[in-house]
This record gives C-alpha cells, sequence and structure tokens, in this order.
C-alpha cells in the first residue's frame, strides 16, 4: 500500500466488482489512438495470417462475415487505467481463422491498417481467448473504436487488442509492437499490472 | 529487461492557477531521472483504509532539476483531480511514478517544423515542447494553434504572449469555440480546416504535427489534417476523456 495522501477520501464505489489493480470502472468508452483513424472501404479490406514460412491465409471482408460469428461478452482494461464491464462483441474466433494454419510459431505480431503494430504469444489468441470482431453492442464497430475490425483480446491491456486489424505475422522470435517498443509491457497482464517495461 | 519505474514520493512546493478550473502543480521529486516534453506520469492516491487510485498527467514543462510539473483540469466529480485542485496543498505528499511514455513526444534536437494543435488542456503536453524548445534554444519552426471556448479558459497566457514576442520562429493562434474577445475578426465557432491552413505548415513543409485533447476535437482535427495532405504517419496524437457517443 503507498503513502496516505492527506486528506483524501474515497468517493467511488466500484466495491461490487473486482478491478484489476489501479483500474477504475467507466461508463464510457474513451479512444486511445497514436494517430488519425484510417479510412478502409470494405471492397479493399482483407485479413491475412502469414506464417513463419511464409505461407499466407486471405480472408476478404464477406468471407470473414460468412464465417460462424461468437458474440463475446467480456471486460476491458486500458492501460490509461479505466475498465469497462460487460462490453459486448460480434465477430470471428481466432481459433476458427487458425485451425488450417500450419505453424511451430510461439509468438504472433498483429498489423493494423495505419501501420499500427502489437506482440502477443500466439497462445494468447487461441483456446477462445481472442476474436476478430466486427460489431459493437450490436451495431458495426465505429471506426475511432477500430472499425472495420479489430483484434480482441480481453485478458490482457486492451492497446494489444489492434484496432483496424489488417493480420498477423506468426514468428518464432518476439518482436516488439509500437506500444511495447516505447516503454510499455511486453506481455500486459493487467492482473499482475504490467503497464510498463519492467512491471 | 528494462528497470521498473518505481513510485516515488514528491511533495508539493507551490501552485499556479492557470485558468478558473487548472491549476500547475510545482512538486519536488528526488532522485527524478529527468524526462522529454510531451511524456506524462501516473498520480496515485491513498486514502486512510487502504483504498488507492491513479490517473495519468501530462509534464507540462522540462524537469528542473528535482523540479516537475503537472497541470491539472479540475473535473467535475473527478475524484482525482478535484483532490489535487482543491485539497492538496503546499507541503502533502503524493506518489508519482514516471516519467512514461515515448511517442508522443519532441526532442529538441529535431529540426523540421512542427504543428502542435491543442483542446483545451490537452495544450498541457504541447506547453512542455514550447518550453523545451526556449529551454534548448531550438530553433526549429515552431507553430501553435490553441482551441478555447473563451478568453479566461486561456492557458499560460502571459508566458505565451512574451514568447511569440521573444522566441523566433515561434508562431501562436488562438480560436474560441464559445465566445472571442471584443474586436475579433473570427467569429467564435469549432476548429476547422481553414483554421489548420491559416495557422498551420503546408503539408510540403512536412511539418510532424502533435495534436491532443479531447477525443472528438482531436479526431476532427487529425482528419481534417490528413484531408489537407499531411502524412498521417506525421500526425501523433493524444487523447482523453469519453467519445461523447
Amino acid at each position: 500500500m503507498g503513502i496516505v495522501s492527506p486528506g483524501f477520501r474515497r468517493r467511488r464505489r466500484d466495491d461490487d466488482v473486482q478491478l484489476p489493480p489501479g483500474q477504475y470502472l467507466t461508463e464510457d468508452f474513451p479512444v486511445l489512438s497514436a494517430g488519425p483513424t484510417p479510412n478502409i472501404p470494405l471492397d479493399r479490406w482483407e485479413f491475412v495470417i502469414a506464417s513463419e514460412t511464409g505461407q499466407e491465409y486471405r480472408w476478404t471482408w464477406d468471407e470473414l462475415q460468412e464465417l460462424p460469428a461468437e458474440e463475446p461478452t467480456v471486460d476491458i482494461h486500458c492501460v490509461t487505467k479505466w475498465s469497462k464491464l460487460g462490453t459486448s462483441w460480434r465477430g470471428v474466433s481466432l481459433d476458427l481463422l487458425m485451425e488450417d494454419v500450419e505453424t511451430t510459431a510461439d509468438y504472433a505480431l498483429a498489423h493494423s491498417y495505419g501501420g499500427y503494430t502489437t506482440n502477443l504469444p500466439l497462445e494468447d489468441l487461441l483456446d477462445g481467448k481472442a476474436w476478430i470482431v466486427y460489431e459493437y453492442e450490436g451495431s458495426e464497430l465505429a471506426p475511432q473504436h477500430g472499425g472495420p475490425a479489430r483484434l480482441l483480446v480481453p485478458h490482457l491491456y486492451f492497446w494489444k487488442s489492434a484496432k483496424w486489424v489488417r493480420g498477423l505475422q506468426l514468428q518464432e522470435f518476439d518482436e516488439l509492437g509500437f506500444w511495447e517498443s516505447v516503454g510499455y509491457h511486453d506481455y500486459g497482464d493487467p492482473w499482475r499490472e504490467q503497464r510498463y517495461a519492467g512491471d | 529487461m528494462s528497470p521498473r519505474l518505481e513510485w516515488r514520493v514528491a511533495t508539493l512546493a507551490g501552485v499556479r492557477q492557470e485558468t478558473p478550473t487548472a491549476l500547475t502543480l510545482l512538486l519536488d521529486v528526488p532522485g527524478w531521472p529527468g524526462h522529454v516534453p510531451g511524456q506524462h506520469v501516473d498520480v496515485r492516491l491513498t486514502d486512510e483504509d487502504g483504498y488507492s487510485t491513479q490517473r495519468s498527467y501530462s509534464l507540462a514543462a522540462p524537469a528542473d532539476g528535482d523540479r516537475v510539473e503537472l497541470t491539472v483540469q479540475r473535473v467535475k466529480g473527478g475524484e482525482v483531480s478535484e483532490y489535487l485542485t482543491d485539497t492538496f496543498s503546499v507541503g502533502d505528499p503524493v506518489e508519482l511514478r514516471g516519467p512514461v511514455g515515448g511517442w508522443f513526444v519532441w526532442h529538441p534536437s529535431r529540426t523540421a517544423p512542427v504543428l502542435l494543435v491543442a483542446g483545451g488542456s490537452g495544450i498541457v503536453p504541447l506547453m512542455a515542447m514550447i518550453r523545451a524548445r526556449r529551454q534548448a534554444r531550438s530553433r526549429a519552426p515552431f507553430r501553435l494553434i490553441h482551441s478555447v471556448r473563451s478568453p479566461s479558459d486561456q492557458y499560460y497566457a502571459s508566458e505565451l504572449r512574451r514568447a511569440t514576442r521573444d522566441e523566433g520562429g515561434l508562431d501562436i493562434a488562438t480560436v474560441y469555440t464559445r465566445s472571442a474577445p471584443t474586436g475579433s475578426a473570427r467569429p467564435p465557432r469549432r476548429i476547422g480546416p481553414a483554421d489548420l491552413e491559416l495557422y498551420g505548415w503546408p503539408p510540403q513543409f512536412e511539418p510532424t504535427c502533435y495534436v491532443c485533447g479531447p477525443t472528438g476535437f482531436v479526431e476532427k482535427v487529425a482528419n481534417t489534417l490528413v484531408g489537407l495532405g499531411h502524412d498521417p504517419r506525421r500526425i501523433r496524437t493524444e487523447r482523453f476523456g469519453p467519445t461523447g457517443d
């Protein structure tokens, strides 16, 4: 526990919910992006998984829509300290997209339209832990929240859930992504408060 | 493996009132490692029952030894900002961790033109860049466009007036969204393409653009800059607050 701040009294009451350390509850949906919101026409959109051997697996927008969808309801935690509970999404499980992908890679680097990247261990994208989502709360995903489609990996800080996702590069080594290379944590587990490098 | 950023105990050494609702905190942080303009810190408050909460605040100035400055905008009902602007007193301790962030930063060694666009308290990290430019005697061409509601919402007003007079290569424009000073040619309205063309740099000059403010403001300004022909890769953004939808 930290030192007591003289005269500080708790005013928020988030007692009934268990939040990761240092997080507070929000009802809003704040936005964190490093640059402008990219504009991605759906007829040119594609999602590509590239294996470590260079083999590529591609889905157009229409092909993604035709795949069986799941509707995860999950809590999300942003490294800027807000948490939002019970958010509902619609999209395709990474398990399904990875089904026919031949790989022995341990890591994935997610790439986005606009140039953003983020790195994750491949196992954190499998076993029902990650999706490519295109709807939020029953409506199409707004561009500022990552539409047309974003990665959703809710068990890690939300910067890992790459907005405007374009593909995954599977690789045998861990290559740091955008925020990870400017001081943020390599893995980003909110329950262990892994915000910054060294946490 | 990088060393962990440790929590440090800072002491409030003084305050400066910037606007009716914003205060600059002058904090002494023994052993402060220094920082780059644009970076922020995490502030942690703890009450007697052990409840603690954290928020991020931008550093408003380059470090001066162990002295750092944060400008805090009072947010109605904001558990942390109301404490910092109402209760927190000179001599009181507060926990602080940082500096954080290596993207929304300007290094004084850079010489390329810079466009700073701030909405309200979004000026804070941009002010750190202007002050660092002065400290380093940089001649990098700087333009600041600050959007505020009314003349009383101007931050750092007298310092910025002196800076435009005394520092070559620094231009500052203020645009008003609700009420403009008497005699102002521009009627109060939200910032638009004409403002960014008039007070900004042409895209051919390849400026690095830093845009900071509420989400709606940043979305609009960043999209407008892209529309005017600025390379999205040279536009760096920092947003705060809810989406408003």
